[in-house]
């Protein structure tokens, strides 16, 4: 199967109401050209997952300026003071989760797992309407798993096959976002030929990877 | 020296040699421009980026590397990049020897709100809960009181809270609080500070050490 696809081909995918996750942290490792082409699309009632909400101006910023996405899970969204706005005028519903407890819960939607227990949130907000399970005598979160319907991921290097290098904090939520979708594609700076990777450097394998959309 | 500097060169006296520690965005970032030459610390940020330091005069910005805050960030060499799970593997399972944080409200229990004020305009927890929870030691760094004074050290937080009794130490313009199982237990006072002042701008209830002393700043 080829993977390599064009941007439009890969907007076609995402349509009113996808639940996308959304890889990348601050203004690094977000796949902006595809985010671009989804702001022409202008798809709306979007449920994204992503760590935070970039900036007004920026990536996933534009897509709550535009009024695309209706509900958001993120860890941060305090460089966007417009998703602060939309969420007190009820226009858009926001989950904050801690950081880590967002990367288990993915980790946990693409490994297979029912949940993860985490000592992060007891004892505060994150903690209502959660079951709290002992073990050992301290007290965990069960915190559910998170997947997607589509992933869009950020990558610097891939082969056709779609083995994945990244570069440098880019990485971040990308990885494991690649495992918890059930279409994964990733933008990537640079497209190489198959067997120029070394195995042993291929950060995430290509078997994660339906689309790949050449920046 | 401004108070924000007080805080910070004093927070750094904490930090030893190899130790690997996470700095928060505000005054814990601050830190790390008086940590002594001869001490190397190794810094950690969220996003998975380990033994980062700010960019040097005159250094071109990597595109792809940013600090804990989203500030463009160099990599020092030895240095080493973990995704986000691996990232919060280090900071929740205890692999990181310290912690500093901003707060708005710390209690005499050692329980730490920082990340929310009901009403005002929403930001995040981020990685703060995680970090609460998971560093072998939590640091506070904060101005001692609010900007209209009212005091931010009480016996009970009001604000909600990012982690239950974590707190180790308090570090503030005014003076340094250890964070026991009985209470809090003043260590040092910054030059110029008297213990009145202290009382007047702490709510909680701590004990003075037999062996306090002056901040050495």
């Amino acid at each position: 199967m080829k993977k390599v696809i064009t941007v439009e081909k890969a907007v076609e995918m995402i349509n009113d109401g996808t639940t996308l996750m959304i890889g990348g942290f601050a203004t690094i490792g977000k796949p902006e050209t595809i985010i671009n082409a989804m702001c022409q699309k202008g798809v709306k009632g979007l449920t994204v997952i992503a760590n935070d909400s970039g900036r007004p101006e920026e990536d996933i910023g534009k897509l709550i300026v535009n009024h695309q996405i209706s509900r958001i899970l993120a860890t941060h969204v305090g460089t966007n003071p417009e998703t602060g706005r939309q969420v007190m005028n009820k226009e858009l519903e926001l989950e904050l989760v801690p950081q880590g407890t967002m990367a288990e819960r993915i980790r946990a939607g693409g490994s297979g797992l029912g949940g993860v227990l985490t000592p992060t949130g007891v004892g505060t907000l994150v903690a209502e309407g959660k079951q709290i399970i002992k073990v050992d005598e301290r007290e965990f979160l069960l915190e559910k798993p998170i997947r997607a319907e589509i992933a869009i991921i950020k990558a610097h290097k891939a082969d056709e096959k779609g083995n994945l290098i990244f570069r440098r904090a880019a990485r971040n939520f990308n990885t494991v976002m690649a495992t918890a979708a059930d279409i994964v594609i990733a933008e990537v700076d640079e497209m190489v030929p198959v067997g120029t990777i070394d195995p042993d450097e291929v950060m995430v394998p290509g078997n994660f990877i339906d689309y790949i959309v050449k920046e | 020296m401004d108070k924000k500097d007080i805080i910070a060169k004093r927070v750094a006296q904490e930090f030893s040699d190899g130790q690997f520690i996470n700095l928060g965005i505000g005054i814990p970032t601050l830190a790390a421009k008086y940590v002594p030459n001869e001490t190397k610390v190794i810094l950690h940020a969220e996003n998975g980026a380990i033994d980062i330091g700010a960019l040097n005069p005159g250094e071109e910005a990597d595109p792809d590397l940013v600090n804990g805050g989203g500030e463009y960030a160099s990599i020092n060499p030895g240095g080493a990049i973990a995704d986000s799970v691996m990232s919060f593997c280090i900071i929740r399972g205890g692999h990181l020897d310290a912690t500093v944080l901003g707060a708005m409200e710390v209690d005499q229990c050692g329980n730490l709100a920082n990340w929310s004020v009901p009403g005002k305009m929403i930001a995040g927890m981020g990685g703060a809960m995680d970090l609460a929870i998971g560093a072998k030691r939590v640091i506070v760094a904060m101005e001692h009181t609010n900007r209209d004074g009212s005091a931010r050290i009480l016996k009970q937080c009001t604000l909600p809270l990012t982690a239950q009794r974590v707190v180790d130490l308090i570090v503030t313009n005014l003076c340094v609080f250890g964070v026991t199982k009985h209470g809090l237990v003043l260590h040092e006072l910054a030059p110029g500070v008297s213990m009145e002042t202290v009382e007047k701008n702490t709510e909680a209830e701590f004990i003075v050490s037999p062996q306090v002393k002056e901040m050495q700043i």
